[in-house]
């Protein structure tokens, strides 16, 4: 009953490589996340475990810890992930028109990936971008000063 | 060291070791709480506690503070009626209700909850909230608790009991903000062996016991029984409550030297078997097989004209029944025909442990005790499943060492929080040699696979270190981490520790084990160390039993024609023996007669069974493993004819001991045991009265009594009279807190949960008011004449096709009783054989594959488990299942495949 | 005007690297403080006047001489750079990361050293990507040429120094909970005392300083205390300080000032002012969890003392402007929202208190407000108020709430009249 294994060994490698970092393996919990989130963009339940046994971590220690972070997927996610800024200067700058923009142009709400597995929405604390009101993220690119007609233009490049 | 501290103006004496949360609660303050556990320590996250400290004399303003965080210091001066911090409490109450259901009417907590009762302390009763509640959906835990989320107040008393304190692994809390969610990451059975301990640790009805739910009824509804669990044999206190006849539930009776606050699984949910189909109500007959139920008086004479004029008869007791029942079960028969009903070799352990008990110098602690020790050598027991609330003790002794380095940095141990970040996940020296693998092993330093033999060898080459003289001849090849002896770094550590602990017991039926470890502990004490020696042995009343008599079964069996009847007490001897011997037996045996509870293979071959009461219908006193002689009262009186087996025997023996009370038969013991003199002692005598009156077995707010029976009859019946106790079966009485011994519930105004018991303790978190309950009968001596240093067994070798077979021990599963309780039944395994992986590979074996074990040249068949760290030519099976009841261990066994999976 | 943490930032994006921080003095103070007693390197930071520039200002030489030092304190020791910047309205940190990285482990080297720590470890949000390859390859620089690893620059000092790239929650800036984030653990605060200095990562001594304090520290080792007090218009508080103003102004930004520039020289001078169309309201005047300023304020000396003395704090430094067509009450509810999210679920009145609070903005708002709500919100400042909560994050919460009751009740109350909010149409 052997099933599939879903990290594969250059995964493993890095989680363990980020060991040297801490005095406990434990403490490599978030850099295994990430880890196992670059390579698969979210984490699932079994690669969890899989992360558990290399951390010698309790599935649930571990899930403890991802449920904690708003930036581990606990669900799968689309191909690009929209963080779009709701924080305070963002708000004064137009944040309103971006997320009414957005969600009639993906026709999805906050949480919620497109069904071309394209797009995932989600909304995203303060980017620390405030002087370039409003912003988002996609994927790890930073778009300031947006307006609607810009971010139109924008989405056209992720395919 | 007390100090003064000002509280609302007034001058009090508090302990400066703690912190304001303890102190105002030890000064019997109403001051509400939730996520502070008198053992789990301080985290200051519920915010309930909110005090106002005052920084001098002149300061007016005062500053809020959590009380369970802020220590004790002298001359301080607090307030907790100042309005800002009485507003501040309430509207915290407030807060944490916002998402609280408010569905108290249909919750098992309802009446017993600490929410309500801190709800109503803070005065909060007006909600502005005017939101939607959040909602979670629960999760399924398993068969012995119930998750109902939505009651949720956040206050992370589960994890940290579950994980932080029990070492449980599969539960936490996940996610964030008002979504935090306490659960495990998917739903399924709880595994640890303590959850629980979460229905009484949760404040509120998150985590209630399913199996109570089965058959609910409220808190002031029951009828308690002060009792002790008969699971094991360490002893603990629970408290029984009864209704309408049928045993409820259990909950952890405190006892500060014993098991705290806390019981196992085994102990909580394994009751269910009182109330089984197979209980035997009436007395029985049985006739060429044919059991009728009959009349009690008509019992008694018959059973009495039997024996009264018999020449001989045989008296087979019991490690599960109480003192008292094997006592006149043995004045029955005679001294010489009373034989304890278990096989020699454990009984001779046994008596082995006595007499290191009573004529050692080292300590053996109490159960709480051990949480004190801060090195642990244990060997050959599977701790957890053989003594499981004392592998919880032991997990927080291996705190200590690490604990250390929180103490230098002046952090109170009470502060848990701050503990935990210097501690982490270290833990002291653990050293554990057993013949597998263990739960506790992921404590330990090290542990260590081998023969109980070469365990034997090992410790003796610990006590040679430790005494400075290694003699090579006796060298195990076992070698520590470092490639170093094995045996010297245990030394080096018992040595370093300031209390080493040395953990054995009786359950691999090993003599070398047991005086091993009297001999290591010898050691130490000589080398001026405060070392502590614990042992435990297989059940309840093992320890009194094996005073009581050194004729075990075997003895009996050698007597077998001659007797005019045999009676055997509240005991199934196929659980003792193999089957062909107890066959043996009972088929010459005249007249069987069975004092038990539930139907059974032996009860099937008597000819008179008799409906004894179980702990929860019968009174009598037990001695632990530590030599604790604790009393165990009835929780109701039942209207059928069972009754303890004592009684019986009484009815019986009618003109030699009808008019006895309970307490002069604990009298005549005595005198015939001076040993047990102190059993007298266990408890408050049946003449005991508070302010004249009796202690209730029910609450004050017993609702319905006069209507229990209107269908039949609308006059209210006397309630029966408990002659036997100074508990009466009613709801009147004394109403303050009753002597410790003689608590059948916790509750004093205001506070209807399990967490009233503050206000039975002298200081929180320490002893009950007028003392633990329970007698200890051995202390140390200062000198001995044991000397077992020069026991040293032979090295155990693996043979060529033989294998020696031992059992291995599951908490759900190798105890008869508890394993026929529903419950508890889920979750006990299917019987298998272990086998190493070499052993197996030889064999060409592999896991799930099913073999034919041939014992003596009995057959039996089991599927094996690759069992982790099993020693080579070691077979292990498990004890006291079904299928595997009454084998006897140690065994010689060759294995055959039959068939791969 | 002097501006030592921002004179030799480049124009065209890229960092500065090894060889050209060098070249504009760069690892100069180190070598100096290589050569000095570890104490007299605490005692000069403390005689600068350098306060925290994390948001509470504590003296930074204070918080480092409470380290246990010599022989019996526990080892290892860590010195942790705070760069989680994750408060509402900053973006301050963001550029000395993403410019000029060596000066920030120039400055955490020699906090290292002056507090005998051998381990040290980069805290840094996860948005700041940028920043991440600017610090990774300036560790590796870093590194190559012996500022880092064993037996630093000959002087027999050990110091590691790793990055370490959060996974986004507000409460990892708060110091203890970023040593639970780094410990791999959930970021909940832990209860002082014992503070990190005695027990932190760990449980060892640990010190956590903001990114723009350590960048300070070079400067002042490399020119002097002195030099530093001088910095500053502001009595007893020395350095420059990165002012931020973002919102409807002319010309939102960032500057390296004086510390004490006073707000009105910040807004109309550096910002430009408001746009056309737009008028002034109010400010936060140091990021999401500050007090509300208004008109009456503007001349106040931006300082930790001064903003404290007009009722609300420093904080970050960075200016979030209110105008005259934002409505305050949705600025709020943004404010209120994010924190709610960002509480870490630990204590009651923050974990219950917060999503109250943005629930009640939210009915205000859409125009479901009662006269009872203005008094539940009162309330929620008082039961959230400092020392109440675990930490500082529900207090910083209650803080624009607060100061929006007092200076903006107009606007609560017409909303609860009207049942709508008066800037939607
Ligand atoms: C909720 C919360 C968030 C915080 N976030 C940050 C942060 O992102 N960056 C930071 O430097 N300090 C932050 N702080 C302050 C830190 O706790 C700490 O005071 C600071 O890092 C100390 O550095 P300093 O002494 O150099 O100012 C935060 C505090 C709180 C309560
Ligand atoms: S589940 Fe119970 S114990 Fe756990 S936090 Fe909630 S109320 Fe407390
Ligand atoms: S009991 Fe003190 S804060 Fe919870």
């Amino acid at each position: 009953m052997t099933q599939e294994q879903i990290l594969s060994e250059k995964e493993i490698s890095e989680i363990k490589d980020s060991f040297k970092h801490f005095p406990l393996k434990s403490a490599a919990c978030i850099e295994g996340l990430k880890i196992v989130q670059k390579y698969h963009r979210w984490v699932s339940d079994e690669a969890l475990k899989e992360l558990a046994a290399i951390l010698e971590m309790s599935v649930d220690a571990v899930d403890s810890v991802a449920t904690y972070y708003n930036l581990i997927y606990r669900k799968p996610v689309g191909r690009h992930v929209i963080h779009v800024c709701n924080s305070v200067s963002c708000y004064i700058m137009g944040y309103d028109e971006i997320i009414a923009f957005l969600r009639h142009k993906l026709g999805i709400e906050y949480g919620e990936t497109t069904a071309d597995d394209r797009f995932t929405l989600l909304s995203v604390s303060c980017l620390g971008d405030c002087d370039h009101a409003p912003v988002l993220m996609i994927d790890d690119d930073l778009h300031q000063n947006l307006t609607t007609d810009k971010l139109e233009k924008i989405l056209n490049n992720y395919e | 060291m007390k100090v003064k501290i000002t509280i609302d103006d007034k001058i009090y004496e508090v302990d400066q070791e703690t912190n304001l949360l303890e102190a105002c609660l030890s000064l019997e303050m109403d001051l509400p709480y939730f996520c502070w556990h008198p053992e789990l320590g301080s985290v200051a996250a519920c915010r309930q506690c909110a005090i106002i400290k005052y920084k001098d004399d002149d300061d007016e303003k005062g500053k809020l503070v959590m009380a369970c965080l802020e220590p004790v210091k002298e001359g301080m001066r607090i307030s907790l009626q100042a309005p800002q911090a009485h507003d501040f409490r309430a509207h915290n109450i407030e807060a944490l209700m916002i998402n609280h259901p408010h569905d108290c009417p249909v919750c098992d907590e309802g009446g017993e909850c600490h929410l309500q009762d801190m709800t109503v302390m803070t005065g909060h009763n007006y909600r502005r909230y005017r939101f939607n509640k959040r909602t979670h959906t629960n999760q399924y835990l398993g068969p012995f608790i119930n998750h109902e989320m939505n009651r949720c107040i956040q206050c992370y008393r589960c994890t940290r009991f579950y994980n932080d304190y029990a070492g449980g692994k599969d539960f936490d809390v996940f996610a964030s903000h008002d979504s935090v969610y306490f659960g495990r990451h998917e739903p399924g059975i709880l595994e640890n062996e303590f959850s629980g301990n979460l229905v009484e640790v949760c404040p509120t009805g998150v985590f209630t016991d399913k199996t109570f739910k089965k058959h609910f009824t409220r808190k002031w509804d029951l009828s308690n029984g002060p009792s002790i669990c008969h699971n094991c044999s360490l002893g603990c206190n629970i408290i029984a409550g009864e209704r309408y006849g049928s045993l409820r539930r259990i909950r952890s009776r405190y006892n500060g030297d014993v098991n705290g606050y806390f019981i196992c699984d085994r102990g909580r949910f394994g009751y269910e078997y009182v109330n089984s189909e197979n209980r035997i109500c009436i007395p029985l007959k049985i006739e060429n097989g044919e059991s009728s139920p009959m009349p009690r008086e008509q019992a008694v004479r018959e059973i009495s004209e039997i024996t009264s004029g018999a020449k001989k008869l045989i008296g087979i007791g019991s490690p599960k029944a109480s003192l008292e029942s094997n006592f006149l079960l043995r004045q029955w028969v005679g001294s010489e025909n009373f034989y304890a009903g278990i096989p020699a070799n454990e009984g001779k352990l046994i008596r082995q442990v006595i007499k290191i008990l009573k004529k050692g110098t080292v300590r053996t602690p109490s159960l709480s005790e051990v949480k004190g020790y801060d090195a642990v050598f244990i060997l050959g027991e599977d701790v957890t499943n053989t003594a499981p609330m004392l592998a919880l003790y032991l997990r927080q002794a291996a705190k200590n060492q690490p604990g250390e380095v929180a103490k230098d940095l002046k952090i109170p141990d009470w502060n848990d929080a701050a503990t935990r970040v210097v501690v982490q996940n270290a833990t002291g020296s653990v050293y554990i040699a057993t013949f597998h693998a263990t739960k506790l092993d992921e404590i330990a330093t090290q542990s260590y696979y081998a023969h109980p033999d070469n365990i034997a060898r090992l410790a003796y080459e610990v006590m040679a270190e430790i005494e400075g003289n290694f003699k090579d001849e006796t060298k195990v090849e076992a070698m520590d981490n470092a490639n170093q002896p094995l045996s010297s770094s245990i030394a080096k550590a018992m040595l370093a520790a300031k209390k080493p602990l040395i953990v054995a017991g009786t359950s691999l039926y090993s003599e070398a084990i047991v005086q091993s470890a009297a001999a290591v502990a010898n050691a130490l004490k000589e080398k001026g160390k405060d070392p502590g020696l614990v042992y435990v042995v297989p059940e309840v009343n093992s320890i009194g039993l094996s005073m009581l008599s050194e004729q075990f079964l075997e003895d009996a069996f050698d007597k077998t024609d001659s007797a005019d009847a045999t009676i055997i007490l509240e005991n199934d001897l196929y659980q003792r023996k193999d089957k062909s011997s107890i066959d043996a037996f009972l088929k010459y045996q005249k007249n069987i007669i069975s004092l038990h509870y539930l139907e059974n293979t032996t009860t099937h071959q008597a000819n008179y069974v008799l409906p004894v009461g179980t702990f929860a219908e019968a009174d009598g006193t037990v001695v632990s493993n530590e030599g604790r002689a604790q009393r165990f009262y009835k929780a109701h009186q039942p209207d059928n004819d069972i009754r303890s087996s004592w009684e019986w025997i009484q009815e019986i023996m009618m003109d030699k001991w009808g008019s006895a009370s309970f307490d002069e038969i604990v009298s005549s013991m005595v005198r015939e045991f001076p040993e047990l003199e102190r059993v007298q002692d266990a408890a408050p005598s049946a003449e005991f009265r508070e302010e004249t009156q009796k202690i209730p077995r029910e609450t004050h707010r017993y609702s319905g009594r006069t209507a229990e029976d209107a269908d039949k009859n609308v006059s209210e019946p006397k309630p029966p009279e408990d002659r036997n106790s100074a508990l009466s079966y009613t709801m009147e009485g004394f109403t303050g807190v009753p002597p410790s011994a003689i608590t059948p519930f916790y509750w004093t105004p205001g506070w209807n949960s399990v967490q009233a018991i503050n206000k039975y303790q002298i200081e929180v978190g320490g002893e009950l008011l007028g003392g633990n309950p329970g007698i200890r009968l051995f202390e140390p001596k200062e000198t001995t004449d044991l000397d077992f240093s020069d026991h040293i067994p032979l090295q155990f070798s693996p043979k060529q096709d033989e294998y020696c077979g031992l059992p291995l021990y599951h908490i759900y599963g190798s105890d008869e009783l508890s394993a026929q309780s529903p419950a508890v039944k889920e979750r006990v395994p299917e019987a298998y054989i272990a086998l190493n992986d070499d052993d197996a590979l030889k064999n060409d074996i592999r896991e799930d594959d099913m073999i034919e074990v041939s014992v003596n040249g009995e057959k039996k068949r089991f599927a094996v488990k690759l069992h982790k760290g099993i020693s080579p030519g070691i077979l292990g099976l498990p004890k006291g299942l079904t299928e595997t009841a009454g084998t006897e261990f140690p065994f010689t066994a060759t294995i055959k495949l039959i068939s791969h999976e | 005007m002097e501006k030592p943490l921002t004179e030799h930032i480049k124009t065209d994006g890229t960092w500065l690297t090894l060889t050209e921080y060098e070249e504009t003095g760069g690892y100069q103070g180190l070598r100096k403080a290589l050569s000095m007693d570890p104490l007299a390197i605490t005692k000069l930071v403390g005689d600068s006047g350098l306060k925290g520039r994390g948001g509470a200002g504590f003296p930074t030489g204070k918080k480092w001489s409470m380290i246990p030092m010599g022989k019996d304190a526990h080892y290892p020791k860590y010195f942790v750079v705070n760069a989680d910047e994750m408060e509402p309205g900053s973006f301050k940190d963001r550029l000395l990361l993403e410019t000029n990285p060596h000066q920030i482990i120039e400055g955490a080297i020699i906090g290292a050293f002056a507090i005998e720590a051998n381990f040290s470890f980069i805290f840094l949000r996860w948005a700041y990507h940028k920043a991440a390859k600017a610090i990774t390859q300036a560790l590796q620089e870093a590194y190559e040429v012996g500022y880092l690893g064993k037996n630093i620059l000959g002087s027999g000092f050990d110091l590691e120094m790793s990055l370490h790239i959060s996974v986004g929650r507000y409460m990892c800036g708060e110091e203890t909970a970023l040593l639970n984030a780094l410990e791999g653990k959930r970021a909940i605060p832990r209860a002082k005392p014992p503070y990190p200095v005695v027990s932190g990562l760990f449980g060892k001594p640990t010190i956590v300083n903001n990114v723009e304090t350590i960048c300070n520290v070079p400067h002042i080792l490399a020119k002097g205390a002195d030099w530093f007090m001088k910095l500053s218009k502001s009595e007893g508080e020395g350095g420059t300080k990165l002012y931020g103003a973002s919102g409807r102004v002319k010309n939102p930004g960032l500057w390296e000032l004086p510390l004490g520039t006073t707000l009105r020289e910040i807004l109309e001078v550096h910002a430009g002012g408001m746009q056309d169309g737009y008028s002034f309201k109010g400010v936060l005047p140091g990021g999401g969890s500050t007090d509300f300023l208004t008109d009456e304020h503007l001349d106040t000396p931006m300082d930790f003392e001064s903003v404290q003395k007009v009722g609300s704090r420093m904080g970050t430094g960075t200016i979030i402007v209110l105008d005259d067509k934002t409505c305050p009450i949705g600025m709020l509810r943004s404010l209120e929202h994010f924190f709610a999210h960002e509480s870490c679920g630990w204590c009651t009145p923050c974990r219950e208190g917060l999503p109250w609070t943005a629930k009640l903005l939210d009915a205000i708002d859409a125009g479901r407000g009662k006269m009872k709500d203005l008094e539940t919100l009162e309330f929620h400042t008082k039961y959230m108020a400092p020392g109440n909560t675990f930490c500082a994050l529900a207090p910083g919460a209650m803080e624009p709430l607060q100061s929006a009751l007092k200076y903006f009740r107009y606007d609560f109350e017409k909303h609860i009249h009207e049942q709508k909010c008066p800037w939607k149409s």
